[in-house]
């Protein structure tokens, strides 16, 4: 059985390691897409609909076709065709340079003939609003259903109920790269793509399918990308027109989304509403749960959320709806699902709680059967100093409140098969690990090198990694579900130990010792039961000739675990006079299962929470009813955390096992809620719908007055 | 362009892209119609058929000629320009990422003080020392900045990291001691959406031990 070890024998993993990328990221010359400077270059750009429905009538490119510098003008939508939503793609140009680019834009005159539009849910739901699909009376989909136990008798048994809505709106992903890829024909039936995305393997093939070109003649590279969340799978409208203009161009094409585009068109995460019942018995059982909830992925599906989360609830019902809207699609963001589940679970909790008079972290004990949870929550409430926390929530006539809160949450990561990789050692020493995952910013490569470094007893930085490109035709899985690590790691331990093994055979002679008596020491390999047997890795490497040792590797299921719990605790002050929040502290209690690199995992916990923050008291796509447009599609007016809305942090990376899980989601999942049950705990009115902005604050605080 | 599709040798034509791209025919149900014509007032406001001009910009110490038109930002020099040798500047260090001087992420040296590139006119840069993050290490010897940044983990997908390297030491060169308070103020004109604030605030910290 494969297995990692114990940590006591571990010098590399578990430890922290300063990433191998980081150089290159410090001094700028790591090399992006949106950096790619290609001989020729000319570049991209799209003419998107400022109108969110509307027909086609007329597309004109003449005068941007001849405009000086411009090189291609396309078409992206026919004539008679709808445009849904703004953003929706109309044309395309390719240019000598960008400014050229913009102006070729301004020239494609289009004639529309505007239909009934509506951007918001609420609007989309009313009797006699504007039918947006046609597959959806009344703009929403067949509502989804589930239910456990006998939900009426579960109410009758409860002594306690609570009824109540939570909502949290659309969000967007914000990569800080936007979309974007340079595409360039080598020639005719050989594609080099460089490509802003969370899967090379899946992006190439899309490729090759959609040009019609073997996959083995399509090549995707990415070295370095700036942020996906979740919203870079495929290669989108923008990748195939950068294609496609270098097609027709037989130049090298570079096309980025603009910062407005990120935002209107390249995914967000779903809104939600849920109103919910619920009853919980007089020792603090959960007992009935019943959920109406519907929310909007856009004009497509996939406002899907959870509920009742990761709390046992025996009788419940759950009924959920999506709602079209003229707006762009969402995409997985981050845990999809997840954090808008969580806020409304956790909101509840503590509603129930206050209810029967229990003290919420001891309702959840009752009511939560994961057990790494209920470690964690004694953990967290020691880290934040929960005995501190407002008995009556409220109290007291300061002008400045304190509260704290609590939430959690769960997520799979146990990741998969389907990963290749070679681990190679040369006769100079040298040693290469070569894989086709992609490091979108969670350090894979430096988890590859540190786990062949410990094999072979070397340093990190002796090992050559080379991820982020489809040419050596080692295929890997996109990077989501968290599931990077855990199904590329088993792959490159076993592949290191398989070359380790063959490089035993070839020098156990020369030691004559038997294989299995040979060991790694630090850049050495020893006899175990003759130390004085020892030669340096380099002597070892140098038996090899004019060989390499090359060995690939299998995905070992005993390496991996599904299931990452986790818990957060929030403190927070509220100004009652300007209702403005700050977030004081957080402990995020974060299952990692074995960490590989400390350093870097608490990195993506940290990196978790701020985006969980984020959620909780600033970020909102706002819509305009009127106009059908986004009101806030930039960085000024749609909010993402900033450094004066960052808190202490206490990240805990709390590893129960050794063997390897993916976190780079849940750690944004506990912290809306936990962040709202603080506010609740500082003020004594609850906020249930997200984000928790002054203006809400004061509202409910005058309410209550 | 049907010419230049058939001298290209795959078999797609525009028609077939077309519906590739996910643009199937819909039929168009007919509502009240408006009828949005050229719009004249954003091509009143298109900057081109503007007088080109030679310029001399002072770059990490080093001097470039470039062609650039009234408009040109600092930026576009820095990551798109040629210059009048025909080579790439190709500094692609600091990045466009909100275009509107919201972000940091295009962040320089400009006379020591941090400004944003992409706010920046090239033609208003002349005369004056522009440092970018790749002109701030000596040679292999890393800015403590820079050390600080990679010691701390002080950066995730890194491309935010740049603006925050050139902020971070502008910072240090007008307060070479700043408080928590004091960096978090310092740094608030720069964005990270992967959230590495954290350990950012903790690498200012080192580094200003060093310089
Ligand atoms: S790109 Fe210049 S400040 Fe954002
Ligand atoms: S490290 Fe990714 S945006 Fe900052």
């Amino acid at each position: 059985m494969a297995s990692w070890g114990e940590a006591s024998e571990s010098r590399l993993i578990g430890k922290r390691v300063t990433r191998l990328s980081g150089k290159d990221k410090v001094t700028g010359k790591a090399k992006y897409t949106f950096d790619i400077n290609e001989p020729g270059m000319l570049y991209g750009r799209i003419l998107r609909s400022e109108t969110a429905h509307a027909t086609v009538i007329g597309i004109d490119l003449s005068e941007a076709e001849a405009l000086p510098g411009v090189k291609a003008v396309i078409p992206l939508i026919e004539v008679g065709n709808k445009l849904r939503y703004q953003g929706q793609e109309i044309a395309a140009v390719a240019a000598e340079t960008d400014d050229i680019a913009k102006d070729a834009i301004r020239r494609i005159h289009v004639d529309l003939e505007e239909l009934p539009h509506v951007v918001t849910e609420d609007d989309a739901m009313v009797e006699g609003a504007p039918q947006i699909r046609e597959d959806w009376a009344g703009n929403q989909s067949e509502p989804n259903v589930r239910e456990d136990g006998d939900i009426n008798a579960g109410f009758d048994e409860a002594a306690v109920e609570v009824e109540a809505t939570y909502h949290t709106p659309v969000q967007t992903h914000v990569c800080l790269e936007t979309h974007g890829h340079v595409a360039k024909w080598e020639d005719e039936q050989n594609l080099t793509v460089w490509a802003s995305t969370q899967g090379v393997f899946g992006v190439r093939n899309d490729f090759a399918q959609h040009f019609e070109l073997p996959a083995n003649q399509v090549r995707v590279i990415t070295e370095h990308m700036g942020g996906g969340f979740g919203s870079k799978f495929g290669p989108g409208i923008e990748g195939r027109t950068a294609v496609e203009l270098a097609r027709i161009t037989g130049k090298a094409v570079k096309l980025m989304l603009t910062r407005k585009a990120e935002h209107l068109v390249a995914g967000n995460r779903p809104s939600m509403t849920q109103q919910v019942r619920a009853g919980a018995t007089s020792d603090g059982r959960l007992i009935a749960y019943d959920m109406k909830g519907y929310g909007t992925g856009g004009i497509s599906s996939g406002a899907g959320f959870t509920g009742p989360y990761v709390y046992h609830v025996p009788n419940s019902r759950a009924e959920r709806v999506n709602v079209a809207v003229n707006a762009g699609n969402q995409r997985a963001m981050r845990a999809p699902g997840h954090p808008q589940g969580a806020f409304a679970m956790d909101s509840l909790m503590d509603e129930l709680a206050e209810k029967l008079g229990m003290d919420p972290v001891e309702f959840r004990r009752i009511n939560d059967p994961n057990e790494v949870r209920q470690a964690q929550y004694t953990l967290g409430a020691q880290e934040i100093g929960w005995h501190r926390r407002n008995t009556v929530p409220g109290a007291g006539t300061s002008v400045k409140k304190r509260g704290m809160g609590v939430g959690s949450g769960q997520w799979g990561g146990g990741g998969g098969r389907g990963t290749e990789a070679r681990v190679t050692i040369n006769a100079d020493g040298t040693v290469e690990a070569v894989t086709g995952t992609q490091d979108i910013g969670t350090g894979i490569r430096t988890v590859i090198a540190m786990i062949v470094a410990e094999e072979f007893g070397l340093e990190t930085t002796d090992v050559r990694v080379k991820v982020g490109d489809s040419q050596p035709g080692l295929p890997s899985g996109g990077s989501g579900g968290s599931q990077t690590t855990p199904s590329v790691a088993p792959v490159i331990k076993t592949a290191a130990a398989a070359a380790k093994q063959k490089l035993f055979e070839r020098i156990a002679p020369l030691l004559d010792a038997p294989v299995g008596d040979l060991r790694v020491g630090t850049g050495t390999i020893y006899v175990v039961s003759d130390r004085t047997k020892t030669i340096t890795w380099k002597q070892a490497t140098g038996q090899l000739g004019m060989e390499s040792i090359s060995e690939g590797g299998t995905w070992e299921e005993d390496l991996r675990q599904n299931g990452a719990a986790g818990t957060q605790f929030a403190e927070v002050e509220i100004d009652t006079q300007t209702g403005a929040i700050r977030v004081i502290k957080i402990v995020a209690v974060q299952d990692c299962g074995l960490a590989i690199n400390r350093l870097t995992t608490e990195s993506q916990v940290n990196g978790g929470v701020i985006m969980g923050l984020g959620q909780a008291i600033l970020e909102e796509r706002f819509m305009d009813p009127v106009t059908g447009r986004m009101l806030n599609a930039n960085l000024e007016d749609y909010k993402v955390p900033g450094t004066l809305e960052i808190p202490e942090i206490k990240s805990i990376v709390f590893d129960t096992h050794r063997k390897v899980t993916g976190v780079g989601e849940p750690p944004c999942i506990p912290t809306p809620g936990a962040i709202a049950n603080a506010v609740y705990n500082a003020i004594g009115v609850r906020i249930r719908s997200l984000p928790i902005t002054p203006d809400k604050i004061l509202d409910a605080l005058a309410e209550k007055a | 362009m049907p010419e230049k599709d058939k001298k290209q040798g795959t078999n797609i034509s525009r028609r077939n892209f077309l519906k590739g791209v996910g643009t199937g025919t819909v039929a168009a149900t007919v509502a009240p119609s408006v009828l949005i014509g050229s719009e004249k007032a954003a091509e009143a406001q298109a900057g081109d058929a503007i007088a080109n001009a030679t310029i001399e910009l002072n770059i990490n110490g080093k001097s470039y000629q470039v062609e650039v038109e009234a408009r040109t930002t600092l930026l576009t020099v820095l990551r798109d320009g040629i210059d009048t040798g025909g080579n790439n500047i190709d500094l692609t260090g600091a990045k466009l990422i909100c275009d509107r001087g919201e972000c940091g992420g295009c962040t320089v040296m400009v006379d020591g003080k941090s400004v944003y590139a992409c706010m920046m006119l090239a033609i208003d840069a002349q005369g004056k020392q522009i440092t970018t993050v790749e002109g701030l290490a000596d040679g292999d010897d890393l800015h403590p900045v820079q050390e600080a940044f990679i010691q701390h983990d002080a950066l995730m997908c890194g491309f935010c990291t740049p603006g925050f390297i050139v902020s971070s030491a502008a910072l240090l060169n007008e307060n070479a001691n700043p408080t928590m308070e004091e960096i978090k103020v310092g740094l608030s004109g720069n964005t990270c959406r992967c959230g590495t604030y954290p350990f950012i605030f903790d690498a200012v910290k080192t580094a200003s031990r060093k310089v």
